[in-house]
Formats: structure tokens, C-alpha cells, sequence
């Protein structure tokens, strides 16, 4: 098993499977009236919070107590941090407080490599700038295959700001590790300039629907726009927007994803987010079991 | 004192005696002259540094002028110009003069100031280049480093002015619009590890724009550190019109690429930024076709915390004054007539420094040059280095040739390997 989770790229396809696997287990536990495990008993997982993310904290949270590991929540505000702490300083600390695993969550992109190189426990990438998310790559994965029975040879449409999210890199990357087609589609100011070559590329959305079988739309920042990388939310909303029209171009068998928060409205209309096609729910309940799974094995837990 | 350098190798020529009597290369004897025996060792003109940010005054815990010299003679310099963007920036006479007298105390290398084009480098107003120019540090090289300057009126305005005292501007050539928050080079690698990118056009454009200024006022233009092949082919168009332009390139982007960034170690974090293979051999090309002059360190110290951390948060650069040579000396093996012009005529000639880089054969020459083994074989020991930061994107790499010893007109800066005072 590897230490850290820094990168989807840390995982190989029989490791990305381990932890599917897993988590489907993880699941099952979900439905029981006592929903904790003694796996992680005596071990500590710190949640250090750089970024405001009530729900990915929430969701590390749950999943370390249900396998009965303490849990310290260590966020930037109102701590040392704000104070001007540096990460290794912050590291130090962790590491003579004895944290079995950090869980990171940082606007810095490779905050969690550099963090890994400080601390001897595992390390597990929250979220690190405009980097990389890989359990939430890892919980669309569950969520897709849970819903169409695999993942190999689906072809996965990850629509919007492509250029900043981290959601879409560690997607990008597990999805291809895992036998899935992606095609990247966006406004052409937000798809990074150099590619790797096997990546499909669509400026189209509507060319694009009728041969996927998920959509994953990602949020996007009405910053973006004072940075002129789209005109205004509403041509955004009218060429790039998932809304009734265009859901009715998908296969029938196709569903559509969010990671969220959502902009109800702008990437994603809302009779789409609440309609059973919608897995956003899901996900989000997903996210437990996988981030079970992950702090599971990454922590050798018995 | 005089030196007698027994069988030396003068650019790698046969090994001959050189006398260095009196502060210059003497063809005459001197029963007295201390005895070097210098058989297998090469004998360079002192290097000469065009880009150099020795930190003092303002950030004297990364470098000072005492240390930074040290580096520099063990690196086998015998002069460096400093940047200006020390804090105080050295936009006025009293500045320039200050790091000249630091330079002159040390007395290990000529320590020449570069003076600020624009008061605080803001790029608002012009700096009192002249009286910087006819200052004790006679200013002869003028840069915002760090910052470009930007506009384009106070460009043209700057290449015009400086012609009065033969001055010359060098331009850290950065479209900023292009580079906001930009983190490392723009291409496959930035795209995976998710760090703004800094787009190769953001440089070539800037160089663009300045040849024609400089073309159009009949100036002379600087550009420091060109770091894409786009530059190179500007340069090249530039210089076949008769452009009145030199050019720089530093070690580092001779040798590393915008793969270095993939462990996030901001040790690779500079600027401009490291770019790709593709860059790097176009840039040595163009320093073989000298289209790039001249070989520019931009040794650049940084103290401990702000290199171990997030990679946006570190200050860009690298130390560069202790590597340079052995630098040049894997990449192109030993071509002593190339590195002997690229790293201390040309730069001595763009810098307007007299006595440096001169002929070692002829005498009278002032005896500024450096002794290299060639042979010798040596891991880069950060904790090792003569500099007082650490941040050396090269540690723990094996690299060939080692400066022996380095004399600045006549007395020995570097004897054995080590700094005589």
C-alpha cells in the first residue's frame, strides 16, 4: 500500500481498486444501526484546514470516527497558522503530537508533497490549490460505477473551469488510470494551453452530450469573469450551462455529476441537479466510505 | 607579491610559465615570485558577472557584499555587478556608492552597481541615472531586475538617456499582465502540477518590443536572462539587422528543465522560469552562435524560510556564482575560448569594465584570471558553499572542474581552493 495520497497519480489501477472495493465495505456499514468500526482505535488522523471546506472536513471527519481514530481538527483560523506559522513549523508541531495521518487541505498547490517531506505519518491531499482532489476523484469513481457498473471504456465529459479545478485534474488522472475515456470541454480560455496528447478536447458542449455517458460539470467562479476569461455568467450559463434542453440530448442511461457547491442557475440548471439523472447526493455520502477506505489503508488498519 | 604559474595552461593551450608581477602579466623574471605549480591547470581571464543580487543593504541574513565576494572569487570571478533591487533600491548615487564601498572593503572581487532605471523600481519615474553614472561607482549598467520596465514611453526614454554617459539598459523582459501569479513555466508540466503558469510569450514579446525601441532611438539594449527559444529566434532577427543588442543566459537554464518542479521543491523556483528541453538546446545553441553573449549568473541568495515552504509562497532564484563554471564545463566540455569570451570578455567588454578580461598572453595585461583543474570531480555540498544561503538548485550533483585559485589584479583571492582573507 502507498503512504501518502498526495496525487491521483499515486495510484496504480489495482490500488484505485483496493480502495473502490473497500469503500463498497465501508458502505455496507453505513446501513447498520452502529456505524463505527474499531480499525483506526489509538491512531490519530489531524484535519489541517488551510481553505474554509465545512463539507470535505465534515466528510474526513465522519469517516475517521467511524473507524474509531481521535480526531483532531486543526484549522487556519484562529490558530497559530493565522498568526503566521509556517507549514513546517505546523509540521513539527503535528509530527511531536504524534499524527498517525494529516489530512491537508491548502491554497497552495503541492502543499501536501511539501508536508510529506516534514511528517512521518501519512499524508492525504484534501484539496491543494488549483493541484489536485483526490478523493473526491475517488468518490466520483465509486459514484460512476456504482450507478453504471463500471468504469472501463465509459466516456466521462468534465465540462467547465478546467484550467483552476483541482476536481478535473485528479479525475483526469484516475479516470485514465482506471480505463476511462474523458473529454475536457470549456470556454477555451479555461482549458489549459499544453495537453497530453490522449485527451480529447471540445470547445462544444452540444456535440459532446449525445456520446457521454457522464457529464461532470464543475464549478465556476464568478471571479473568472472579471479576468475575462468569459464574458458574463449568462452567455457562460448559455454556452457551457447543463440545463433541460441539453439534458435531454444525454443517452438515457447517462448521469450528471457535480462536485459542489453548485451555482445553481450558471453551470448547472437547477431542475438538472435535482433530477434522478443527478448523482450529487450520492456523492456526497460516497465521499464518506471512500475517505474510510483511504484513511483505512493507508493507516494498515486491522 | 609575485606569482610564477608554473606549466599552466593558458585556454588550454601548451603548458608555458606565466609571471604575474606587479599587479599584471609580465614577460620578465623574478628570481623572488612564489612558485605555483599549476601543471594541468587551465588559466581563464577572471570571470566576470553581468547579473549579480548580493542582498546588501536590506537582506543582509541571505547575502552580503563580504559573502557574496567570497562566492564569487571561489567561483572564479574576479568581478560581479550587483542588481539594484536591494532595500534601499540602488536608485541613487549614495546607494550605488555604498555597495562599491562594501565591494572595494571586501576586496575579493570588483564589485560594480548596477543602478535602479526607475526610483524604487517602480517604473513611474526615471532614477538620477546620471549621477549615479559619474558617482565613485560609476554606473555604467542600469535595470529594474525583478521588475520590467514596462512602459513602453519610459523604455524608449531610459535606452535614449543613458546614451550620454555610455550607459545600457538591461531588461528583465516580463509582460506582467501575462504573468499574474505565475508560478513556473506555462506548458504540459504547469497544466499537471497545477502552478500558474508563466507563458514563454510574456518574454518574447517584451524582447520584441525592445529591439525596436532600441533600434528605433539607435541605443543599446541589455536583456537578461533569456530563458525561451522564441527569445533566441527574436535575438537572432535583431542582430542580423545590425540591433545594437547583447544578451545573457544563466547557467541553470542552460542545464535544468520545468521538470524540476514536479517534487514542488522550491529550490527550482526562479525567474524567469526553468523551461523545456527544447528551450534549453536553443539557448545553447545561441550561446555557441553568440547570439547570447554573454553567460550571467543571477546568483540569487535566498535565506532558509523563504525557500522551505509552499511553492507560491518562495521568493524566485537560485545561487549561481560557485557553479557557473563547472556548469558551462558539463554542457559544453572544455571549449575554454568559448567560455573564456562568454563568461569574461564579452561580459567585462558589455559591463564596461576595463582591466577585465583581457589577453593572459600578452604582457601588461592586468592579472585578473582564475585557475581551473579540469579534472577534478566534485558533489555539491549545499552547507559547503561560500554563499550564505543555501538554495542551490545543483545539491548533491557531481560536477566536473574546480577553481583552484583566483587572482584579482596580481594578489591571490583564492589559493588552493580557498579564500586568502
Amino acid at each position: 500500500m502507498i503512504k501518502h495520497l498526495r496525487s491521483a497519480a499515486d495510484l496504480d489501477a489495482a490500488t484505485a481498486t483496493l480502495i473502490l472495493d473497500t469503500a463498497a465495505e465501508m458502505a455496507a456499514l453505513a446501513g447498520r444501526e452502529v456505524k463505527k468500526l474499531p480499525a483506526l482505535r489509538g491512531r490519530t488522523v489531524v484535519n489541517l484546514f488551510y481553505e474554509d471546506s465545512t463539507r470535505t472536513r465534515i466528510s474526513f471527519e465522519a469517516a475517521a470516527k467511524r473507524l474509531s481514530a481521535d480526531v483532531i481538527n486543526f484549522s487556519a483560523k484562529g490558530s497559530s497558522v493565522s498568526k503566521g506559522e509556517s507549514l513546517k513549523d505546523t509540521a513539527l508541531t503535528l509530527q511531536a503530537m504524534g499524527a498517525d495521518a494529516v489530512v491537508i487541505r491548502h491554497s497552495a498547490s503541492g502543499a501536501p508533497h511539501r508536508l510529506a517531506e516534514w511528517v512521518d505519518g501519512s499524508v492525504v491531499n484534501a484539496g491543494d490549490g488549483t493541484h489536485e482532489h483526490p478523493t473526491q476523484a475517488l468518490l466520483d469513481a465509486y459514484t460512476m460505477r456504482s450507478r453504471l457498473g463500471r468504469l472501463e471504456g465509459l466516456r466521462v465529459a468534465i465540462v467547465g473551469d478546467v484550467l483552476h479545478s483541482r476536481v478535473a485534474r485528479s479525475n483526469v488522472l484516475l479516470l485514465s488510470t482506471l480505463g476511462a475515456q474523458v473529454t475536457l470541454v470549456g470556454p477555451p480560455t479555461l482549458i489549459p494551453v499544453d495537453l497530453p496528447e490522449k485527451l480529447q478536447v471540445s470547445y462544444d458542449l452540444d456535440s459532446v452530450l449525445p456520446d457521454s455517458d457522464v457529464v461532470m460539470m464543475l464549478r465556476v467562479q464568478t471571479e473568472r469573469m472579471q479576468d475575462s476569461y468569459f464574458p458574463s455568467a449568462r452567455e457562460y450559463s448559455r454556452r457551457y450551462g447543463l440545463d433541460v434542453p441539453r439534458l435531454t440530448k444525454l443517452p438515457e442511461h447517462a448521469i450528471v455529476m457535480h462536485p459542489g457547491p453548485m451555482n445553481r442557475g450558471m453551470e448547472i440548471a437547477p431542475e438538472v441537479a435535482d433530477s434522478p439523472r443527478s448523482t450529487i447526493v450520492e456523492q456526497v455520502a460516497n465521499g464518506v466510505s471512500v475517505r474510510m477506505a483511504v484513511l483505512y489503508l493507508l493507516l494498515g488498519g486491522k | 607579491m609575485a606569482y610564477l604559474l608554473k606549466g599552466v595552461s593558458i585556454l588550454g593551450g601548451s603548458p608555458t610559465d606565466l609571471l604575474i608581477h606587479d599587479g599584471v602579466i609580465s614577460d620578465k623574471t623574478d628570481g623572488n615570485a612564489e612558485v605555483i605549480d599549476a601543471h594541468g591547470l587551465v588559466a581563464l581571464p577572471g570571470l566576470v558577472d553581468v547579473h549579480t543580487h548580493l542582498r546588501e543593504p536590506g537582506r543582509e541574513d541571505a547575502e552580503t557584499v563580504q559573502t557574496g565576494s567570497r562566492a564569487a572569487a571561489l567561483g572564479g570571478y574576479t568581478a560581479v555587478c550587483a542588481m539594484a533591487n536591494t532595500s534601499p533600491v540602488a536608485d541613487t548615487a549614495g546607494v550605488v556608492e555604498q555597495v562599491w564601498r562594501l565591494g572595494r572593503e571586501a576586496g575579493l572581487v570588483d564589485v560594480q552597481p548596477i543602478g535602479a532605471v526607475t526610483v524604487g523600481l517602480a517604473g513611474k519615474q526615471m532614477a538620477e541615472l546620471g549621477a549615479m553614472a559619474t558617482s565613485a561607482a560609476r554606473v555604467r549598467i542600469f535595470s529594474d531586475d525583478g521588475f520590467c520596465v514596462a512602459d513602453p514611453k519610459m523604455m524608449r526614454r531610459a535606452l535614449e538617456y543613458v546614451k550620454a554617459f555610455d550607459g545600457v539598459i538591461a531588461q528583465h523582459a516580463e509582460e506582467h499582465r501575462l504573468t499574474e501569479g505565475a508560478q513556473m513555466h506555462e506548458g504540459e508540466v504547469s497544466t499537471r502540477l497545477g502552478l500558474t503558469g508563466w507563458p514563454a510569450v510574456a518574454e518574447e514579446a517584451i524582447i520584441a518590443r525592445d529591439v525596436l525601441l532600441a533600434e528605433h532611438v539607435g541605443s543599446r539594449l541589455h536583456v537578461c536572462h533569456v530563458s525561451t527559444a522564441g527569445s533566441v529566434e527574436v535575438l537572432r532577427q535583431a542582430k542580423a539587422r545590425g540591433v545594437r543588442v547583447t544578451a545573457e543566459v544563466t547557467p541553470h537554464h542552460l542545464l535544468l528543465t520545468d521538470e524540476k518542479a514536479s517534487g514542488y521543491d522550491p529550490v527550482f523556483k526562479v525567474n524567469p522560469p526553468l523551461r523545456t528541453a527544447e528551450d534549453v538546446a536553443a539557448l545553447r545553441q545561441a550561446l555557441l552562435d553568440g547570439v547570447i553573449d554573454v553567460v550571467a549568473t543571477d546568483h540569487a541568495p535566498h535565506a532558509v524560510q523563504d525557500k522551505e515552504c509552499e511553492w507560491a509562497y518562495a521568493r524566485p532564484g537560485m545561487l549561481g556564482l560557485e557553479t557557473a563554471l563547472p556548469i558551462l564545463l558539463s554542457v559544453f566540455g572544455e571549449k575554454w575560448d568559448l567560455i573564456a569570451d562568454r563568461m569574461s570578455v564579452a561580459p567585462a567588454r558589455i559591463a564596461g569594465l576595463a582591466g577585465h578580461g583581457g589577453d593572459l598572453t600578452r604582457a601588461g595585461t592586468p592579472a585578473n584570471l582564475t585557475l581551473v583543474d579540469p579534472s577534478a570531480r566534485w558533489v555539491v555540498d549545499p552547507g559547503q558553499l561560500a554563499s550564505r544561503s543555501r538554495n542551490t538548485p545543483y545539491a548533491g550533483m557531481t560536477l566536473p572542474g574546480r577553481i583552484v585559485a583566483t587572482f584579482l589584479r596580481g594578489e591571490a583571492t583564492v589559493l588552493d581552493g580557498k579564500v586568502v582573507k
